[in-house]
């Protein structure tokens, strides 16, 4: 047998479907009789209902109309609380909150028809911003406004202050972006009273659709189906919200009796669903003459909108992540995630950790040029090393070497030549330019004790003719689940790439492999792949008809034999956690991740201080994240949320009028192009994960953390002017530098 | 649509094959081609002609189909994704997305190859410039644009023509 896929760039598994236009998204399916679903909204972001009325015009006798009591079972969309209604029922607490479901065969008439319900609904006061709701102007949400808070605890912050040489303070802030993924959500139901409910769709999770299905109907699992179509994008876009468009499909199916298909247009979407939360971040630091850390004070404050959705969870993943690959013995970190009467905000790939590390790496510029020393001695100063401990009292035991690292990047993206250079050079220069750098890691697969609590589960099927079917419900939503998992498998058995099949996730077919979020579907769900890939080898060998140092023509003839005489051949494996790793909830200590990827970004940045446009001329990512699987789908990772990372920092403003987005439209809401992206060069270091298949760590979400801190560091160093939030606009750079000459003009 | 407008028939070339279509004139070609046709890979990524996932060919010249009424096309040749590879045989531009990554998600990829091969037919060598300037009307939101300038790359190189 040979082991020779893992490692090199195989062509994707269902490419040549996407690149001929086969490939099948929700909205290329087509069912007889189908109808077509839409939602009419609020529009107003807090209020009671006190009518719904049908305006004249319509045909209404036509239509399928669905509010909260058609809702056979619970209304609430099943996640971590029980607290956002598919349908408002009473009370809204968002502008996009749906109310009324209309389905009708015909698109341009349902359209009509969703204009001409009037919803009569009296206005309570609402609460827009971070500072408004911790300050409790209105309470919208629980006793407090708060869905969640944590407090992380290391040695004792209080006493530091007191003996600190330099005391260093700061505020930084991050918006809402859009995932923007470019298929918009959508799922089409057929859901009949006697036999259950069955949905396709665009989706990260079938078993978050399908729990949020069981509780909606009321119905056991076996009477709730939910089957993935192909994906355009995610990033954590269609982690939950796909649950309400799937739950409002199959409402409006019951309803009628006929198939419902939702899609939503691109303005609807941007509008409507979920986007990364805005953040609020506040670092008090406390440094020794040296540059040695000795304590920090964060306080992390995320918007989570109108319901609590996932907001405990991407809070959680930004606490832990907001101190950084840095060792301090004294730390303290308080969070919250506060309610607004915005749409609930969601995943976006880094969930929570770009909005604390952005704060961070920004944090650390300013106190290193307070203490006097240059932005990478700070740092290599005070890195994690092996053996030392995080905020969480998590020891790291992998052999990291972040000065290794930053060395590398630096050499690569020739940093320090260049900012000599632009230092001369930038005097008197309309365009100035600048080198920035930020240093981060990311935590791989769930936080805490996530995955014990998924248990996830992956099963493995040989048929009679030697091919091998991987059942899970990870999905492929572009990332690279089906060819990553084929490599795994093949190389686990010793087979040819094309012998692997990969079942399109089904709950009525696949195990619950959890998930496809948190940088895990590689990691977590790919090591499960490879244990029970060993697990069909076992059976094999041990029944005696795989011989050892087997050809894939042996394997044929063993899978057919061992069928013939023993029936179906099945492997399953289930997630256990790695040896040593605790972790305790009740008070936030312990291993916060099995093992996290680390990495140095670095940004070339030409600033124009006329026009104040900004451009990325170059960017050089190095990464260690154990053992590349697939160099060419690793590399597309890190460029992609590079790219989207430059878009959060400079591009992608969520304009908000009322608690609704203003500029839900691509006209106005802009992402990089391909004359915007910078080359993005990509370096990867290897050290094998034990605990990951062949050594893999997870890696999809890393990029998202350090491109938007990288770029405004290099900003401030070709203007001097120190940003503290992102997206970084125009009108806001030209501000930033109208107010720096203004105190040089002073001085 | 309301009965009150009446389907026009037009008659255009599509991937080589001569249609009568019956369809409202102001009828976008996009939903024309996807629904009437069932040529669905063109996709609707934005409606607002932004995204580019609906690029097609109309006599030659790259459009963005969800701008189009079909009665602008009456006459016209258009070309879809689906009249990109001959038969099983892929177009060179198809193979090197395969082959450089140039495909994530695959949303935006029908477009993105129908600015690639369009670009190339104009222009066969094209520089790093023209390339991103060839693909700017086409978002990807998955690759960070680096595989898809190697896929044109590589595929100007298979086709035998030197840069």
């Amino acid at each position: 047998m040979k082991k020779h896929l893992i490692g090199r760039p195989v062509p994707r598994k269902e490419g040549r479907a996407k690149v001929t236009g086969q490939a099948r998204y929700v909205d290329d399916l087509v069912f007889p009789g189908m109808l077509y679903g839409a939602t009419v909204r609020s529009r107003v972001p807090r209020g009671r209902i006190k009518g719904i009325s049908f305006g004249e015009g319509i045909p209404w006798h036509e239509f399928t109309i669905v509010t909260a009591k058609d809702i056979p079972g619970e209304n609430y969309v099943a996640l971590i609380a029980h607290d956002q209604p598919y349908l408002a029922d009473g009370a809204v607490n968002h502008s996009e909150e749906p109310v009324v479901l209309l389905a009708h065969p015909e698109k341009y008439l349902l359209e009509e028809a969703r204009r001409a319900v009037q919803l009569e609904i009296e206005a309570l006061r609402p609460t827009f911003t971070i500072e408004d709701s911790l300050n409790k102007k209105e309470i919208i949400w629980g006793e407090d406004n708060l869905f969640k808070s944590y407090s992380v605890e290391k040695g004792n912050v209080d006493e530091v202050w007191a003996r600190a040489d330099f005391i260093v303070e700061g505020e930084y802030r991050t918006g809402a972006q859009e995932q923007l993924y470019i298929e918009t959500n959508g799922m089409i139901a057929v859901a009949i009273p006697e036999k259950g409910v069955t949905v396709w769709g665009s989706m990260q999770c079938p078993y978050y659709v399908h729990k949020a299905l069981m509780a909606l109907f009321g119905l056991p699992a076996d009477k709730v189906r939910v089957i993935q179509s192909e994906t355009g994008g995610g990033f954590g876009g269609k982690e939950e919200y796909p649950s309400m468009i799937a739950g409002h499909a199959a409402l409006l199916a019951w309803k009628s009796g006929k198939p419902v298909k939702i899609i939503y247009d691109r303005a609807e979407d941007m509008a409507a669903t979920t986007k990364r939360h805005p953040s609020r971040t506040r670092h008090r630091t406390a440094v020794s003459k040296d540059g040695k850390l000795l304590g920090m004070e964060i306080d992390f404050v995320i918007d989570g909108g109108a319901y609590t959705t996932l907001s405990p969870v991407v809070l959680s993943r930004g606490t832990i992540h907001a101190p950084g690959p840095y060792f301090c013995p004294n730390v303290r970190i308080r969070s919250r995630a506060v309610a607004t009467n915005a749409p609930p905000h969601g995943a976006f790939r880094g969930f929570g950790a770009p909005q604390s590390i952005f704060a961070l790496e920004r944090h650390l510029n300013r106190v290193a040029r307070a203490i006097g020393l240059t932005p990478e001695e700070f740092r290599r100063r005070n890195f994690i090393q092996p053996g030392q401990t995080t905020a969480t009292g998590q020891v790291i035991r992998e052999n990291v070497n972040m000065n290794h690292l930053l060395e590398r990047a630096l050499v690569l993206s020739d940093y320090h030549a260049k900012t000599a250079r632009f230092a001369r050079e930038n005097s008197g220069q309309r365009r100035k330019k600048g080198m920035g750098f930020a240093s981060f890691m990311h935590g791989a697969g769930f936080t805490g004790s996530g995955e014990q609590y998924l248990a996830s589960v992956v099963e493995l099927e040989a048929t009679p003719q030697g091919r091998v079917r991987v059942l899970a419900a990870s999905t492929e939503i572009g990332q690279g689940t089906n060819t990553i998992f084929s490599q795994i498998a093949a190389d686990a058995l010793g087979l040819d790439y094309d012998s692997i099949e990969i079942l399109k996730p089904d709950t009525a077919s696949v195990p619950n492999s959890g998930p496809t979020v948190a940088s895990r579907t590689c990691m977590v769900v790919g090591k499960l792949v490879e244990a029970a890939a060993l697990g069909l080898q076992q059976t094999l060998v041990g029944s005696g008809y795989l011989p050892e140092g087997y050809t894939p023509a042996g394997f044929e003839r063993a899978c057919k034999r061992y069928i013939e005489s023993h029936g179906p051949l099945k492997s399953s494996s289930q997630y256990q956690p790695p040896p040593g790793i605790h972790w305790d909830d009740a008070t936030y200590y312990g291993d916060a991740y099995g093992t996290y990827a680390w990495a140095v970004y670095v940004a070339e940045v030409t600033v124009d201080t006329v026009t104040f446009e900004i451009e990325v001329n170059d960017f050089v990512a190095v990464q260690e994240v154990g053992k590349v699987i697939h160099p060419v789908l690793a590399a597309g990772q890190i460029e992609g949320g590079v790219a989207q990372a430059i878009g959060y920092a400079l591009y992608e403003n969520v304009v908000w009028n009322e608690g609704r987005m203003f500029n839900s439209q691509m006209t106005n809401y802009i992402m990089p192009t391909a004359v915007d992206v910078p080359p993005i060069r990509v370096f990867f270091e290897e050290l094998p994960y034990s605990y990951g298949p062949a050594g893999a760590k997870g890696l999809g979400e890393l990029p998202m953390d350090g491109a938007a801190p990288a770029i405004v560091n290099a900003i401030e160093n070709a203007t001097g002017v120190s940003i503290h939030h992102i997206p970084v606009m125009p009108e806001s750079l030209m501000e930033a530098l109208a107010v720096t000459e203004k105190a040089v003009e002073r001085a | 649509m309301p009965d009150r407008v009446n389907k026009a028939e037009i008659t255009c070339t599509v991937n080589g094959e001569t249609l009568s279509l019956k369809a409202y004139p102001m009828a976008r070609l996009l939903d024309v081609l996807r629904q009437e046709l069932r040529l669905t890979g063109t996709k609707e990524g934005c409606g607002e002609g932004e995204c580019g996932a609906c690029s097609v060919w109309i006599d030659g010249e790259i459009a963005n189909s969800c701008l189009v009424p079909v009665l602008q096309v009456a006459g016209s040749e258009i070309k879809t994704i689906e009249g990109i590879a001959t038969g099983e045989q892929l177009h060179a531009v198809q193979e090197a997305f395969i082959s450089c990554g140039g495909a994530q998600c695959g949303i935006c990829t029908p477009g993105m190859v129908m600015a690639a091969v369009n670009l190339l037919e104009r222009t066969p060598h094209p520089s790093e410039t023209e390339i991103r300037m060839g693909l700017a009307g086409n978002l990807c939101r998955c690759t960070g644009y680096m595989k898809i300038f190697e896929a044109v790359v590589r595929a100007c190189q298979a086709t035998g023509v030197k840069a």
